[in-house]
């Protein structure tokens, strides 16, 4: 443990602040108050905690549909969030989204894509923008491991290494794609080999462990920024809960759910800075505070929040509407 | 010497026009980028971008390894970041590799987000049969983009279309699909030498007639207007519509004409099942029922996978012995 | 009974895993629940203590619905272990009852021609199609409505059809004119003689004269005489003589003669009066109508002097013979009455020169001075 106490608590609060959020998602998805599909973040915190910090609000972020927890440690405000997973219109995609289409272009957050490997295409041209018009920003392209199977994760890192576009791959390993072990899926699982073979600089990260994760993001940001190269990351990291809400996890043992939950990203952090001083219970006590009141306010909002009225259906398919059509 | 010269005129063909809008695209806005494969080095695969790759260079004329769904995507993100790329996808047989960011991505981002989102895409694409090069490279997919809200189709038949949409169609905000029948790409014609931007919203009539309607577009506009110059020739008049835009189609356009004539017949080269056809069909049903003297009849391509032997392949898409005949049954002159 | 999915609307209580009286916190898997896709793990949201079990396992319960009740510690109040979901399902709208469209009754009508016997007071009740393929049109209707012969009709579809053939002849046909004043007193003085031999059925008209004149004349000229086909000049042996025959009712075709190389005077005659009996009548054989190797037209009736005429395409000329008229000429050194027909000769440049048309006007102009060799 070497991060000073600010960027530790800083770090702490945004895992705290992201589990508590899902937790209440899934009490409020049994409760009928958020429906569709809910994929939760439970256990992968640490990622979206420690990859954040690393980028400026001119850098932009694409998500996948477990993607809640990206949008709140990009910037997203709980309630904006908490809305649109209601369906109100004070969402931040006008309750047009829902759980998996989270959108903030004010912080360059582009989705909540719902399609595996559908995102990384618009992070390619993402990059590839911002290149053109030579601006330095790094696009950030999170997905789970699953999609490396898809031939876009193929198209697109040979095609950002090969116009050298400023991309951070982001590979979140949790071990299964829905309810296939990567291991039933992937002729070679060790993934940074996939990388090395588009000759794109890699490297693995304990993805349970936010300083590591914290320090890799530095790392690789400062490559993409300095070097004008793409750059991937594994993250081995793993979802304390089912893929979804309709989950029996029939194709994993509870063991092994056990196994790992010991090695809680946020307990063990937080055990970490305890062993070095810099938390103790009162404080671990206000940061949860603090969570608990901002998630209460986000479901007041959203609570009371409003339909968009269905007249307004066909508005925004296109900017330009044509008469007599 | 006539001092009253009309508009002088030049003798080109459609892809010189459409080789003529990248160009003026490329000049006029810094934004606009050219991307797909072969689109620089070999000139293009049908040699419309011929010569830009030597006139923009590498960073504005772009060779893209074979990946459809990346190039698309990248072409989106591009868009989402502030460029105005032009995405040319070789036909759309190949298309279908990118479908999944056309339809998922471009189609939706701006809705789905609230408006948030404004994709300012235009995508390029052959389409087509007619050179006998068999079932997976003859498609006719418009109709299948046209169904999809959130995207414009466009479709130039005319010199003056392949000049004039590219334009107008890059300053939309929203994602426009053009499809260039690969046909059409020499067809021969006049010009006018000052030819620029046409508007992208609405059909036209390129024939007028007061007996029966022929709605078309694209490849077969020109085999309407051979029918209806046979149709002439037994004292027919047809009046033949240009849709030029799919997505939105002008039902205005197409309603007034078959008011006029009380008849329609409708050409379009994709299947008849489940197909554009259905759709203008259903419009002129829903606009004009009370109108019509006879019903619609529809000429398209047969219910089978595109074959590659000559006399196959014509006996497989719409010819003209087929639509004048359709425009004999309407008359009840069969 | 909690939403564990987007689909879900019911699941099967398998077993409880509490039992009334039962501590419980928040987080503790209180039921095990079956759905479609697997047995899944319930939990509680809330700290209590368990009230009632509501639900007997093995049984199936929508979602929404209670299973179990509990009360938080030192309160006895009872409250849901789950919370009810939110709206009902609203019935599906029933279809409103389709208008039951009027039937004709007698044939199919088209909505268009039903509207126009509305419009004109047509009882459609008594109306037949005209049409192979049975169905009322507008035409139908309309024919009618104006009580006017099926005839005007085709002669409204025969003069649209004359308009697209004048058109296309004018577009893609480079038309030269000739013209030529013709002294026909003598032909017409030995036509008189002729005549006073026949009987009045059999009198010949000075048209026929005229016919076998522009017959004999071609033989000089035969690039006047034939059909362009397929960018090429096909020459006839045979003179099938087009005559244009204006029709009551403001129509016009023009049958051949055929073979008036091959026929004299009399039988030119004979055949032209044939020819327009059968024009009125509607008796034309479709060979006449298709066979013409040339057409001559508007033989003074009309009235007008001179005939600037439109080629019938696929021919390659047309000869226009305008009213007889008492001119003062000069012959013989003075200045006499003779009767004056103004030849003129419009043909296709293609097949022809201005030289040659010349040609065959001149060559007309001498056979009409000895009608007897005709």
């Amino acid at each position: 443990m070497s991060l000073p106490q600010d960027i530790s608590i800083a770090l702490l609060h945004q895992m705290l602040r992201i589990r508590a959020f899902e937790e209440k998602c899934a009490e409020l998805y049994s409760a009928g108050k958020i429906r569709g599909f809910l994929h939760l973040y439970i256990g992968e915190e640490a990622v979206a905690a420690g990859i954040m910090p690393a980028l400026t609000l001119e850098d932009a972020v694409v998500a996948t549909y477990r993607e809640h927890g990206h949008a709140l440690a990009r910037g997203l405000s709980a309630q904006s969030v908490m809305a649109e997973m209601f369906g109100k219109q004070e969402g931040c995609s006008s309750g047009r989204g829902g759980s998996m289409h989270l959108f903030d272009v004010t912080q360059r957050f582009y989705g909540g894509n719902a399609i595996v490997g559908g995102g990384l295409p618009i992070a390619v041209g993402l990059a590839l923008a911002d290149k053109m018009q030579k601006r330095n920003r790094v696009t950030v392209c999170f997905f789970g491991e699953g999609a490396v199977a898809e031939g876009e994760f193929h198209e697109c890192m040979n095609l950002a290494q090969l116009w050298k576009l400023p991309v951070l791959f982001l590979c979140e390993n949790n071990l299964y794609a829905m309810g296939t072990a990567l291991s039933r899926s992937e002729s070679d699982t060790d993934l940074v080999t996939k990388a090395a073979s588009y000759n794109m600089a890699a490297a693995t990260v304990d993805g349970m462990d936010v300083e590591a994760v914290y320090r890799a993001a530095q790392e690789a940001v400062g490559a993409i920024k300095h070097l004008g190269i793409p750059y991937f990351l594994e993250l081995r990291t793993y979802r304390f809960r089912a893929h979804s809400m309709f989950d029996p996890e029939l194709y994993r043992p509870k063991a092994e759910v056990e196994q790992w939950k010991r090695h809680c990203p946020i307990t063990t952090f937080e055990q970490r800075m305890r062993d070095a001083g810099l938390l103790d219970d009162a404080q671990l006590v206000a940061l949860k505070a603090d969570v608990a009141h901002e998630i209460a306010h986000a479901v007041a909002f959203a609570d009371a929040g409003t339909w968009e009225p269905a007249e307004q259906l066909e508005r925004d398919v296109y900017t330009r509407q044509v008469s007599g059509a | 010497m006539n001092l009253n010269e009309p508009a002088a005129k030049i003798r080109t063909t459609y892809r010189e026009a459409l080789r003529m809008a990248l160009r003026e695209a490329l000049q006029r806005d810094d934004r606009v980028f050219l991307m797909g494969e072969d689109v620089g080095r070999y000139g293009g695969s049908y040699a419309v971008s011929k010569g830009l790759l030597e006139e923009f260079g590498e960073e504005r004329i772009r060779d893209t390894p074979l990946s459809e769904s990346a190039f698309v995507g990248a072409g989106i993100g591009a868009a989402l970041g502030g460029m105005r790329p032009i995405v040319e996808i070789m036909t759309v047989n190949f298309s279908l590799l990118a479908l999944d960011q056309i339809v998922n991505n471009a189609a939706t981002l701006r809705h789905m987000s609230g408006g948030q989102l404004s994709v300012p895409l235009v995508i390029r694409m052959a389409t087509g049969g007619g050179r006998q090069l068999a079932a997976q490279h003859s498609h006719s997919l418009e109709g299948w983009y046209a169904h999809i809200p959130g995207l414009r189709v466009l479709a130039p038949a005319t010199l003056e279309d392949a000049r004039g949409m590219l334009w107008t169609a890059l300053q939309d905000p929203d994602p426009v699909i053009i499809f260039e029948h690969a046909m059409l790409y020499n067809l021969e014609g006049n010009l006018a030498a000052d030819a620029g931007a046409v508007e992208i919203d609405h059909a036209a009539v390129r024939r007028a007639g007061d007996d029966v309607t022929l709605i078309t577009y694209g490849g077969s506009l020109g085999k309407a207007l051979q029918a209806a110059e046979q149709l002439a020739d037994a004292g027919i008049g047809a009046e033949v519509i240009d849709l030029r835009t799919l997505r939105p189609l002008d039902s205005n356009a197409i309603l007034a004409s078959v008011k006029k004539t009380h008849r329609a017949v409708v050409i379009d080269e994709g299947w008849k099942s489940v197909g554009l056809s259905a759709e203008v069909s259903a419009r002129i049903m829903e606009g004009a029922f009370y109108d019509l003297d006879a019903p619609v009849l529809r000429v398209c391509s047969r219910e089978v996978p595109i074959p590659y032997a000559k006399h196959m392949e014509e006996a497989a898409l719409p010819q003209v012995p087929a639509i004048v005949q359709a425009a004999r049954e309407v008359l009840h002159r069969a | 009974m909690p939403s564990l999915g987007a689909d879900m609307e019911a699941g099967t209580l398998v077993e409880w895993l509490v039992k009334p009286g039962q501590k419980v916190k928040r987080g503790d898997v209180v039921a095990v629940v079956e759905t479609q896709k697997g047995a899944v793990e319930v939990e509680i949201w809330e700290d209590g203590v368990v009230d009632a079990l509501v639900i007997e396992p093995g049984t199936l319960v929508p979602v929404g619905e209670v299973l179990a009740t509990l009360h938080s510690e030192g309160m006895a109040a009872a409250s849901p272990a789950t919370q009810p979901t939110s709206a009902p399902r609203t019935p599906a709208a029933s279809a409103p009852p389709t208008a039951a469209a009027a039937s004709a009754e007698r044939g199919r009508i088209s909505p268009a021609a039903r509207r126009r016997a509305q419009e004109l007071g047509v009882d459609i009740s008594k109306l037949a199609p005209s049409s192979a393929d049975g169905i009322i049109s507008i035409a139908d209707v309309e024919q009618a409505a104006h009580q006017i012969a099926p005839a005007v009709n085709k002669q409204a579809a025969m003069r649209q059809a004359i308009g697209a053939a004048m058109a296309k002849s004018k577009r893609e046909i480079p038309h030269y004119y000739l013209g030529n004043s013709i002294d026909v007193t003598h032909a017409l003085g030995w036509l008189a003689q002729e005549n006073t031999k026949r009987s009045v059925k059999e009198r010949i008209l000075f048209a026929a004269v005229l016919l076998r004149a522009v017959a004999v004349a071609l033989k000089e000229t035969p690039e006047l005489n034939g059909l362009w086909i397929d960018q090429q000049f096909r020459p006839s042996t045979a003179v099938h003589l087009g005559v244009g025959i204006a029709l009551r009712g403001g129509g016009l075709v023009a049958p051949a003669i055929h073979d008036a190389q091959d026929k004299g005077v009399p039988e030119i005659m004979s055949t032209l009066a044939d020819l327009v009996q059968r024009s009125r009548s509607g008796g034309l054989r479709s060979s006449e109508l298709t066979d013409a190797t040339i057409t001559v037209t508007n033989l003074g009736e009309q009235g007008v002097e001179t005939v600037y005429g439109v080629i019938y395409p696929p021919q390659v000329a047309l000869v226009g013979f305008g009213r007889m008229v008492e001119r003062p000429w000069v012959r013989d050194d003075a200045v006499q009455i003779r009767s004056i027909v103004q030849a003129t000769l419009c043909a296709d440049h293609r097949a022809s020169v201005g030289h040659r048309g010349a040609l065959f006007l001149t060559a007309l102009e001498r056979l009409l001075q000895q009608p007897e060799r005709l």
